[in-house]
């Protein structure tokens, strides 16, 4: 609980993540540097944003497969995380049959969408996630001296291909419920879950970024951000208002947890037909402005630790 | 006088641990907000379910709260995902040499290594949580256990519980000396340990046969047997029987452990140069 958690970071895997992917970032800024200062020296064009990244994700990717056993067991491992979870949810379900009106179906619907998003997020701003290494060895500087957005670089620094054990659990729950809980999916609906994915992921990308945005102040990562990552995803199964007004409350305008959760759920599982609905996921996004800026302020007061 | 001064050298072990343990203040402040904030979600949780079917509640309410409340305030004691990379990675570089060296069994000195370290964590982190959780309004207070004789058998599962989840850790640490990366094994374990413990759900909350399964297993004697048996609505046989199942498992663990430590040391190549 974990994660606890659940450490304490709840979250036993992504103490051990660390330690293997330590070796592989230091190939992958390696590689990634002289590719650029490469590229840089024959053309003075650029590489767009976006191909630069996928070059990045190419890297990472490889990198991974060179400890392969350990990649799939990786993955193996991620699953089995989620579905320890998903094992709790199915054995409560066995013994109430709903819970503040949802049924098993709509839970593990919004459980399967939930993980979803925060596997997405986590595979691609992971590093954010473990950023704070960056902050203590002082290869941020690193960052600071290349001719690019260090948000770009940062995310490129790390690719977690490992998630797709998450997404995996996620998208078997995905299955299992969509025709058993009766919804009738019209082209809103499907459109809905779309933003409800690429709202979810924004936000928490969002969340992470602050996460490493406060490694500039503290080094070290801070566990009570955990609360909002992991602590979000295990007890994000339940839609928010399972927790009562006042956590809705929080998660509408603090942390927007409920955009990308509860209200457009609602409309898909039909308990509520505004077609508004539709779209207020996608305002999630707005998360990312706060989060920036956050992010740029701990930029400034950076000061280079290491060596 | 040589077994006395064999124990003084764990004990030492054990001492100098527990002080270092207790210098991570910040971090533990960090990991009691966490604590807090995941017990009062997962109770808010089951109030949610209780709402729905107050029948099927294999628990009453007031046992199911002190229960999240005990195991956030213990959670260092009984985690079995919380090992220590220090052990690991001396497997993993060959570091492990230098300890083979000294007068001491490897084994012996890890378990008194990670004794001490539980409990710094478990003594810096609980006091905090235990005092908030006794404070806050009614239903989801934490219950005084009902009399003295309770809460010492209580004590008494709580160290045979943190005894057996570390000893179930030596056994990994154990595996490691043969398989070297410990990713595997550990990632494994951990998800389906916790979940196994009742870490995710309590046990009694899960279905009967399952739950009859599980209640025999080593991982029920980490911290379903202290927390259940705190609130005192246990009867006093099950409590036996369950006191009897920690002891048996402890002995079983530390035997499997000591033998598979005796065994690494040994066959086990090291690593590194």
């Amino acid at each position: 609980m974990k994660d606890q958690f659940h450490n304490q970071s709840n979250s036993p895997i992504d103490e051990s993540l660390s330690t293997i992917t330590q070796k592989e970032s230091t190939v992958t800024m390696h590689d990634a540097q002289t590719t650029f200062s490469n590229k840089s020296q024959g053309s003075i064009k650029k590489k767009s944003a976006l191909r630069l990244w996928l070059h990045y994700v190419s890297i990472n990717i490889r990198s991974a497969m060179q400890y392969k056993l350990s990649f799939f067991l990786m993955v193996l491992g991620q699953f089995f995380v989620s579905f320890s979870v998903f094992l709790g949810l199915y054995f409560m379900f066995q013994r109430f049959h709903s819970v503040k009106g949802y049924t098993y179906n709509e839970v593990l619907l919004c459980f399967a969408i939930f993980l979803m998003e925060f596997s997405l997020a986590e595979m691609s701003a992971r590093g954010f996630d473990s950023f704070s290494s960056m902050v203590r060895t002082g290869s941020f500087d690193q960052v600071l001296v290349r001719p690019r957005n260090e948000v770009l670089q940062v995310l490129g620094s790390k690719f977690e291909l490992t998630r797709i054990g998450r997404m995996l659990q996620a998208l078997l729950m995905f299955v299992y419920a969509i025709p058993r809980c009766g919804v009738d999916w019209s082209f809103s609906k499907i459109l809905t879950l779309l933003f409800m994915l690429i709202g979810g992921t924004a936000l928490f990308s969002g969340i992470f970024m602050i996460y490493a945005a406060f490694c500039f102040f503290t080094l070290e990562g801070l566990e009570f951000m955990n609360v909002f990552t992991d602590g979000a995803r295990e007890h994000g199964k339940y839609p928010i208002d399972v927790y009562g007004k006042k956590m809705l409350f929080f998660g509408t305008f603090l942390v927007p947890y409920a955009l990308v959760q509860y209200y457009p759920l609602s409309y898909i599982i039909g308990k509520s037909d505004n077609p508004l609905l539709t779209f207020l996921p996608l305002l999630a996004i707005l998360f990312l402005i706060p989060s920036y800026l956050f992010w740029r302020f701990g930029v400034r007061h950076y000061c280079s630790s290491g060596s | 006088m040589k077994s006395s001064l064999a124990l003084r050298k764990y004990q030492s072990f054990f001492r100098l641990r527990f002080l270092q343990g207790l210098q991570y203040r910040a971090a533990a402040a960090a990991g009691i907000t966490t604590q807090f904030a995941w017990g009062f979600l997962l109770i808010i949780a089951f109030s949610a379910f209780y709402e729905a079917d107050p029948t099927a509640f294999p628990m009453s309410f007031q046992d199911t709260v002190s229960y999240v409340w005990l195991q956030q305030a213990f959670l260092a004691l009984f985690n079995t995902w919380m090992m220590e990379n220090e052990i690991f990675d001396t497997i993993a570089n060959g570091n492990i040499a230098y300890e083979l060296c000294r007068p001491i069994r490897i084994y012996n000195m890890w378990i008194a290594r990670s004794l001490a370290n539980r409990f710094s964590r478990a003594v810096l982190r609980c006091s905090p949580i235990l005092i908030v959780a006794f404070l806050i309004p009614k239903p989801y207070r934490l219950a005084l256990p009902p009399d003295l004789g309770t809460f010492l058998l209580f004590l008494l599962s709580l160290v045979l519980g943190t005894a057996v989840a570390t000893a179930f850790c030596m056994i990994v640490y154990g595996v490691t000396f043969f398989t070297i990366s410990p990713q595997g094994v550990r990632v494994l374990f951990a998800s389906l340990v916790d979940f196994l413990a009742g870490g995710i759900i309590p046990i009694p909350f899960m279905p009967d046969r399952v739950r009859m399964v599980l209640e025999l297993l080593p991982f029920a004697s980490m911290q379903n047997a202290p927390l259940r048996i705190y609130s005192g609505s246990m009867p006093a046989e099950e409590i036996k029987v369950t006191l009897g199942l920690q002891f048996f498992w402890l002995i079983a663990l530390v035997l499997i452990g000591a033998g598979l430590c005796r065994l690494a040391e040994h066959k086990a190549c090291i690593q590194g140069g």
